[in-house]
């Protein structure tokens, strides 16, 4: 199989290693990546704040970079549920290039059918399924097969784990006392499963888990699921 | 002026301001963060119960749809039969109008005191205050409501005013207001104590207003649902009934009812059927109120139902369910939304409505766009949707400041690989004065309210792209 890496604006630029490992790992399967180097953004950053003619612009070149691509995946839920979901409506000419665009796990596990990565990760990990993965894509339970099929990782369910982390996209920085109470709630819950890695399909949400982490001192990682499976 | 009223004629303080006030009061938190807990494990064992709860909701939103289309027959269709009935309808365009309604017609009767079911429509247009400024004393009569009323404070739930308080702070309200300083904290015995206070009321009642939870074109029935009984005593025992009901409310068939009272009971309260529905068309000689008004409130309807993408807030039924699965109420409670309406649907239907009293939207902003809301809602709005229309409204409407400028300036970036990857380069040389040793250590403007709680990463030494064009020339 031939796949499209869109990497994402925030991949990119602030962690590139999300997107070297999502590589690592769909190479590792034999599929054969490559990136479009005039891919930017794809525009849901505007849309959530309601800058809709930029949203609608970056909607058609999404759908103008990746029309040649057999398949399109991303190492992000919300991105990929953004560009399922919305970009059709912003740009209907991008329509089948949002059709074929796939979170990471949607490829691996419902149209590779692989569950077993070949991952040497070791670790007690809990999962936060983030809100866009799970209410706008709803991939279902893709990300925790991958985690559970990798033989030295323990899975340990996150309480409550459905709740919003806080991120939210400007809402982090417009609402930052919201967002961080938010935040709070989701760490206190990270910290009772005793894991040592915090795990998620958006770096997005796992930028604020882990700055959040962080400043609270505490020995939790982390990291994209692409790094896990990539380990 | 009350307290209350002044609260209400001042300036609205924007959510964010109000928000980062709310989540620091520890007790309001703990106190909504139990009850959520314990009203969403409730919705969800009463929701799964039904095999057809999906669709259900379909219906509930065909339904809603099909009166909203048909609004202006519906509206006319309803005012003849509650009129055949011996009811008489009137109009109001806004809450000025229906309070001025309200006021003559209690005043009319020459009652001094009025008894009211829960009414979040008469909240909304500050019927009390109207009716305390006409000398009339509003009693309300749901315990919750009657709660806040004695706290002299806004209720901040649509279905549990006090969600706010717990039972030892309702303790001391009712053994300070109440007179009765032997009450204790038993659950039971503060029921109690209301429902002795309230049985006076009920039957010194002359007059009695209630807002509707739905009315029926077809035959002319006005609906309210309630369960403490509170709202069969106030619309059976005085002599007259006034009745004030949003348009959007009303739908086409008797059996519509069906629908709604099934997805309603289990979204709301959890439970299989309402303990109380009250239906009543027009009036009966002999039995019940021997006048009936009815007052059809606009206050915004139309203009909701204008706007063909925010239109379907008209839906809303009141049920809450949003407001129980949302994490942003959670943990700001209601009063931090400066609308009746608080939570996700507060957030657009205040807006929608009337927008936000002349300041800057802040309601569609309160919302991570989790969607929690939109999976619960039984008439299916789509929430995130509509608040995303709204943030697009105001950033059309208002100045945007830094933040507007930032974000055309990085749609211009986005739109080119050239300037992307030149604004890379160039943001990588500009955090220089702000990151050590690979992290953010000055957070600075807009940075500072992430700052607050969250360490931020510095831009690396080599974005992905970089990373990849490297590896394409070495293989």
């Amino acid at each position: 199989m031939r796949a499209s890496l869109f990497v994402t604006c925030l991949v990119d630029t602030l962690f590139p290693h999300v997107g070297r490992a999502t590589v690592e790992v769909l190479e590792r399967l034999g599929v054969e990546v490559d990136f479009p180097r005039a891919q930017t953004c794809c525009g849901q950053l505007h849309w959530n704040a309601g800058y809709m003619e930029q949203a609608a612009l970056l909607a058609r070149r999404f759908g103008d970079v990746f029309a040649a691509s057999e398949v399109v995946v991303t190492p992000s839920g919300s991105c990929a549920g953004h560009v399922r979901r919305h970009v059709p409506e912003l740009a209907p000419a991008a329509a089948s290039v949002a059709a074929r665009t796939l979170e990471l796990s949607e490829l691996l596990v419902e149209r590779l059918g692989v569950e077993g990565v070949g991952t040497s990760f070791a670790g007690r990990v809990t999962y936060h399924p983030t809100c866009h993965a799970l209410r706008v894509l709803r991939i279902g339970g893709g990300p925790e097969r991958l985690l559970r099929a990798a033989p030295g990782v323990e899975l340990v369910e996150l309480p409550a784990a459905q709740e919003c982390c806080g991120f939210g996209g400007t809402f982090a920085v417009k609402n930052a006392s919201v967002s961080s109470a938010m935040l709070d709630e989701k760490l206190d819950h990270v910290l009772a499963t005793g894991a040592d890695t915090v795990c998620a399909a958006d770096s997005s949400c796992l930028m604020h888990i882990g700055g959040g982490l962080l400043r609270r001192g505490a020995p939790v990682r982390a990291l994209h699921l692409a790094e896990v499976l990539a380990t | 002026m009350s307290a209350e009223a002044a609260s209400r004629a001042a300036r609205p303080v924007a959510f964010p301001q109000a928000a980062a006030a709310a989540v620091k009061d520890e007790q309001v938190r703990a106190n909504v963060r139990l009850s959520q807990d314990r009203i969403r494990a409730r919705r969800s064992a009463a929701v799964a119960e039904v095999p057809d709860w999906e669709e259900l909701r379909d219906a509930g939103a065909a339904i809603k749809d099909r009166s909203l289309r048909h609004l202006d027959r519906a509206l006319v269709d309803l005012e003849a039969a509650v009129e055949r009935a011996g009811g008489v309808v009137h109009w109001a365009r806004d809450a000025l109008e229906a309070n001025e309604i309200v006021v003559r017609l209690v005043r009319a009767s020459g009652a001094e005191e009025v008894v009211k079911v829960k009414s979040i429509t008469t909240d909304e247009i500050g019927l009390n205050d109207a009716l305390l400024e006409a000398g009339v004393q509003p009693i309300e009569t749901d315990l919750a409501e009657l709660i806040c009323q004695l706290a002299g404070e806004r209720p901040s739930h649509l279905l549990v005013p006090a969600i706010h308080k717990n039972r030892h702070e309702i303790g001391d309200l009712l053994r300070e207001r109440l007179g009765l300083a032997s009450l204790t904290d038993d659950p039971h015995e503060l029921a109690e104590a209301a429902r002795l206070h309230l049985r006076a009321a009920f039957l010194r009642a002359r007059v009695a207003i209630s807002g509707a939870n739905a009315a029926v074109a077809e035959t002319g029935a006005v609906c309210v649902v309630e369960s403490e009984g509170n709202g069969r005593m106030c619309t059976t025992l005085p002599e007259t009934l006034i009745t004030v009901m949003g348009i959007e409310k009303v739908v086409l068939e008797w059996r519509d009812l069906a629908v709604l009272l099934q997805v309603l009971a289990r979204s709301a309260t959890a439970e299989r059927m309402n303990p109380y529905t009250s239906l009543w068309t027009g009036v009966r000689p002999g039995d019940g109120p021997s006048a009936f008004h009815l007052v059809l409130l606009d206050a915004g309807r139309t203009r909701s139902l204008a706007d063909p993408q925010g239109r379907e807030a008209l839906r809303c039924i009141r049920c809450a369910a949003c407001i129980g699965v949302c994490p942003v109420y959670r943990q700001t409670g209601g009063h931090a939304y400066h609308t009746v309406y608080a939570g996700p649907i507060g957030a657009i239907l205040q807006p929608q409505l009337s927008g936000e009293r002349g300041q800057p939207a802040s309601l569609p902003f309160a919302s991570s766009l989790c969607g929690a809301c939109a999976d619960v809602c039984p008439v299916r709005i789509d929430i995130p949707r509509i608040l995303v229309h709204e943030r697009t409204k105001a950033v059309r409407a208002e100045r945007q400041g830094l933040e507007g400028a930032s974000l055309r300036l990085l749609g211009r970036a986005f739109a080119s690989q050239g300037r992307y990857e030149r604004a890379q380069r160039l943001a990588r040389v500009a955090q220089r004065p702000l990151v050590r040793e690979g992290w953010v250590r000055s957070f600075v403007g807009p940075l500072a309210g992430w700052g607050a709680s969250r360490e931020l990463p510095a831009l690396p030494a080599q974005t992905f792209r970089e990373w990849w064009e490297a590896r394409e020339r070495g293989a």
